[in-house]
């Protein structure tokens, strides 16, 4: 690509807003985004209009989404180069906190699974 | 001498290749090295969001979470920390154009917010103890009251910082420095509403019969 090209004024990634202007439209916007997100999560936990199962997945695929309202319109992580850095140690967190979640979850349902049922365990240290 | 650095002076022209452009300015620096504590702290959180997970459905023939949670206080709680973040991006805006006043109003709507949030969740605290639900009943209350309980910490050393915030502006202004604590705080704000967009999925709205 040809670096003398002149980049527009809008031409901008979301959250890369310089002036006071784009910054309060980036506020605002992002205050009605996060609102109607977590209206649709409280609504859709009570709601008869889903299929009961599912609910959890629409739960967790509404909550991720506001995340990322959150991280470009309030902390105004963007793909501009001042925030390269922060992008990739983010990643890196997201990474952490999927092993340490997950992982956690995964390795207690596997003890609960293999470990004997209490009852059966107590007869065990009674009849010694 | 004007010692008031204008934040939009500091930025980098954009003509030059990022290699070439020499140290980032210290706004960048310090934001970026605030981002790596933020990180860790909500790996603090990952580990206690994991506990729940863990330990939610062991209420030891106490009770559970649906017949403790009340949704409608949950949604009011959120609505004031969401309200809080963004009157605490309309602070950062007021500093921008430095001004104090405009600053000072905002900073205390963010605080107000901030102090309703934590009224709210200490009551539903209180309530839940008093209904014999305290955090020594099983491991699921436990893990609850730890978990919400750090969230409610942070929230109050927030609005403690934001005050000390108000008084340094107050006492020597809009200096650099004054201006990176203020980012710091900002950015220290709204990644409490992110942590509280889990706790309410995962525990409030999480909570299954």
């Amino acid at each position: 690509m040809n670096a003398d090209v002149p980049v527009a004024e809008t031409d901008r990634a979301p959250g890369s807003h310089r002036s006071s202007r784009d910054r309060l439209r980036s506020y605002i916007l992002g205050l009605g985004l996060a609102v109607v997100l977590t209206a649709a999560s409280f609504a859709a936990s009570s709601s008869s209009f889903v299929w009961g199962p599912s609910i959890p997945v629409l739960l967790a695929v509404l909550a991720i989404a506001q995340m990322g309202v959150h991280l470009v319109f309030f902390l105004h992580i963007s793909t501009a180069p001042d925030s390269t850095n922060n992008i990739l140690s983010l990643a890196f967190g997201i990474f952490v906190v999927a092993l340490v979640i997950f992982g956690s979850m995964i390795i207690m349902a596997n003890l609960n699974h293999n470990m004997m049922p209490m009852d059966q365990l107590m007869d065990i240290h009674t009849q010694r | 001498m004007n010692t008031f650095v204008d934040v939009a002076s500091e930025e980098m022209p954009s003509g030059i290749p990022l290699s070439e452009r020499g140290p980032a300015p210290r706004r960048v620096v310090a934001g970026f090295g605030f981002w790596l504590f933020l990180l860790s702290d909500i790996i603090i959180f990952s580990a206690l969001f994991a506990a729940y997970a863990v330990l939610s459905g062991e209420t030891n023939g106490g009770p559970s979470g649906i017949e403790l949670f009340d949704k409608r206080h949950v949604l009011f709680e959120t609505a004031c920390l969401l309200a809080s973040s963004f009157t605490c991006g309309m602070m950062m805006l007021a500093m921008e154009r430095r001004s104090a006043p405009m600053t000072y109003f905002w900073s205390l709507l963010t605080a107000a917010l901030g102090v309703r949030f934590l009224w709210l969740e200490i009551t539903e605290f209180a309530d839940m103890v008093h209904r014999g639900a305290g955090p020594a009943r099983s491991a699921f209350l436990s893990s609850f009251f730890t978990l919400v309980g750090t969230h409610g910490a942070h929230v109050t050393i927030g609005i403690a910082w934001l005050m000390i915030m108000m008084l340094q502006v107050a006492t020597i202004g809009f200096r650099p420095m004054v201006i990176r604590r203020l980012l710091c705080f900002s950015l220290f704000w709204h990644a409490l509403d992110i942590v509280w967009i889990g706790v309410f999925t995962v525990v409030y709205l999480g909570a299954r019969p």
